[in-house]
């Protein structure tokens, strides 16, 4: 179990105090300046070396994705980063955490990540919904811009501007290209890649978006050292992360652990247990709605890090760890996934935007059992074909839950079909009397 | 996705309050020369809340003039995003979230009150107090289930004090935001697990 020395977020709560002063005692803010001194070159090589993978859902490597933006910068296309705050993964709750609690630490990661980047301007992108995420976060900005930290003229000489920018309700824009996009001021539509956008991002120029958490533990890896961050987890899974943990257990919350920690130490030690005793677990969606769920005997003793759980044909995503006990209707549970998936699809491409509709009736079907055995099978096949073939991993998102679902649950499927056929119906279907 | 039009009963005329006009160059001047078009998300919101927390056309027309952009393009942008409300919402606009961290939790006897109570989605009540809408997860899955009420989030949620809440804002009581159990935030409820050694297990 992570001690509290190495916690990064000690505020994570808002127990204590949240200002800028408050954030200093905590030991933000000191002597950023000597980070800065290190040079754009040090801090990428520390940022590799630390092994910090992107905490936003996809895992990759946050120093080489900083690594592809231009060495040298063209005046005419300055560099910008774009912190992806637009946090709606069903399950995911911890930059909400971050922004209103203990914001200085990405105000902060924000200076020092732009500079390690050549970027003079850097937005924050919050989701709609988070008003009062929002304003907090604006209030710590204002306050290091009182405080002369960040600015035009600012005391750490490397001019650099920060604003709070925020959306309006669409799931699609926490892909990075859609949220490029909305925040040029269009539909979030997801773009083609390649160009990437370290060649062609916000307004056509190098951008490099990444996720609040990714940022905001920058500074406090750069203060401990990269062999600090590296040494927690396991290889290639290194350092702390944010757990967000909802659903049956006694106690959900939000929790900063060591990754790697088994999903049992995890929720033994921070939510009471699952509800109902061990014996009592049914299923966990590990890292978002976007992965497969895992059938208890799988996930119980299973490393919470990227690498053990992609071995499991699931994923860590953004550590939202949905825990659903016996009492859950897993299908119906699924079938709101795809709803939502049908929802906030964006319509472009037509993989996505037919399937993911066709797959939430069908499992509107399938939660009632009225469907037909052999279209399990068809689902699962339809799954497919959304899969990998669309612009954006939405696709990948909606079709994963449903596989993961017949994968793991299929005898429930079964024998709900079974159930539904065994039995008269109450509603039948009225045929006219001619 | 989801088909959105605009209401069919609209205002005749938008104009934004010296004060939000003035709130909006300041938005604007966040963005480079000649991008004034990204202010266009934070311009139809602060149109909205002026409007009662929905968005008539002539506030999606007016934005498209300040911001210099095609009408076509405003109105893509009003009608992608869900938070903007094309028609009138009660005066507490009730968002529930039903995605699936809340619906394990119990969002499905949320519902039922609100149905009981405020009758079906985006119906007014006839006090002009209340409306609700079933939306997707607004990110509070720690403290599920929740709704978010205007601008505000309210967690920890249970049938009873769900009733309570509505019946605190129905007669203009004042409401505590946030969780309704005592909860600061997303910590464990009963002791800290973590932490602990700077602000004690309590």
């Amino acid at each position: 179990m992570l001690s509290d020395s190495d916690r990064i977020f000690t505020n994570l709560y808002g127990l204590g105090d949240r200002s800028l002063a408050g954030a200093k005692k905590r030991g933000q803010w000191d002597n950023t300046k000597a980070l800065l001194a290190l040079g754009r070159e040090r801090i990428i090589e520390e940022v590799k070396a630390s092994g910090l993978r992107g905490r936003g859902g996809a895992g990759f490597s946050t120093g080489m994705k900083w690594s592809f933006m231009p060495k040298e910068i063209d005046p005419q296309r300055p560099h910008y980063l774009v912190i992806n705050a637009d946090e709606s993964e069903p399950g995911t709750c911890k930059d909400r955490e971050i922004m209103r609690n203990d914001p200085h630490t990405l105000v902060e990661g924000a200076m020092i990540a732009s500079f390690a980047m050549g970027a003079h301007a850097c937005y924050i992108y919050v989701r709609g919904e988070f008003i009062a995420e929002r304003e907090a976060l604006q209030a710590a900005v204002d306050e290091a811009y009182a405080a002369n930290l960040i600015g035009k003229n600012n005391s750490h000489g490397y001019p650099f501007d920060l604003y709070v920018h925020h959306g309006a309700g669409a799931y699609i824009c926490g892909e990075e290209t859609a949220l490029i996009e909305s925040l040029e001021g269009k539909k979030g539509m997801p773009r083609l890649k390649p160009p990437f956008p370290a060649n062609v991002g916000l307004y056509g120029c190098p951008t490099t978006v990444n996720n609040v958490e990714s940022i905001a533990v920058v500074p406090t890896i750069l203060r401990r050292g990269a062999a600090w961050f590296a040494g927690i987890g396991r290889p290639n899974n290194a350092g702390t992360k944010l757990f967000c943990i909802s659903g049956h257990v006694n106690t959900p919350c939000n929790i900063e652990e060591a990754m790697s920690i088994s999903f049992r130490e995890l929720i033994d030690a921070h939510c009471g247990g699952v509800r109902g005793g061990w014996d009592n677990l049914l299923a966990v969606i590990p890292g978002g709605s976007s992965v497969r769920c895992l059938p208890a005997h799988e996930i119980i003793d299973c490393p919470m890090d990227f690498d053990s759980l992609s071995k499991l044909g699931s994923g860590l995503g953004t550590a939202a760890v949905i825990v659903m006990d016996k009492s859950t209707d897993i299908i119906r549970a699924i079938a709101r996934l795809s709803y939502f998936y049908k929802h906030e699809s964006c319509g472009q491409c037509t993989p996505c935007r037919e399937g993911t509709g066709w797959m939430w009736r069908v499992m509107q079907r399938m939660v009632e059992g009225r469907a037909q055995k052999k279209e399990i099978d068809m689902l699962f096949d339809v799954s497919k074909q959304i899969e990998g073939h669309t612009i954006c991993a939405l696709g990948d998102a909606a079709a994963w839950p449903v596989q993961g679902l017949i994968t793991h649950f299929r005898d429930v499927i079964e024998q709900r079909i079974d159930q539904y056929t065994a039995n008269p119906h109450s509603d039948p279907v009225r045929v006219a009397a001619e | 996705m989801s088909v959105r039009r605009l209401a069919e009963n609209q205002p005749d005329s938008f104009d934004f309050t010296p004060e939000n006009k003035a709130w909006l160059d300041k938005q604007i001047a966040k963005y480079p020369d000649g991008r004034q078009a990204s202010a266009v998300v934070p311009a139809l919101w602060q149109a909205q809340k002026q409007n009662n927390y929905w968005l008539p056309q002539k506030a999606i027309e007016k934005v498209a003039e300040i911001l210099g952009m095609p009408k076509i393009r405003v109105l893509e942008v009003a009608t992608f995003y869900t938070m903007f409300n094309l028609e009138p919402v009660g005066k507490y606009y009730i968002q529930l979230c039903g995605t699936t961290p809340c619906m394990l939790c119990g969002s499905d006897d949320l519902i039922k009150v609100l149905e009981r109570r405020v009758g079906p989605q985006r119906k007014v009540t006839a006090d002009g107090l209340f409306s609700w809408l079933e939306v997707e997860c607004l990110g509070a899955c720690c403290n599920a289930p929740m709704v978010q009420i205007n601008d505000d989030f309210f967690e920890d949620l249970t049938p009873q004090n769900f009733e309570k809440l509505l019946d605190d804002l129905a007669a203009g009581r004042a409401v505590k935001i946030g969780s309704q159990t005592g909860r600061v935030s997303s910590e464990p409820a009963g002791k800290l697990t973590s932490l602990t050694s700077l602000y004690g297990a309590k």
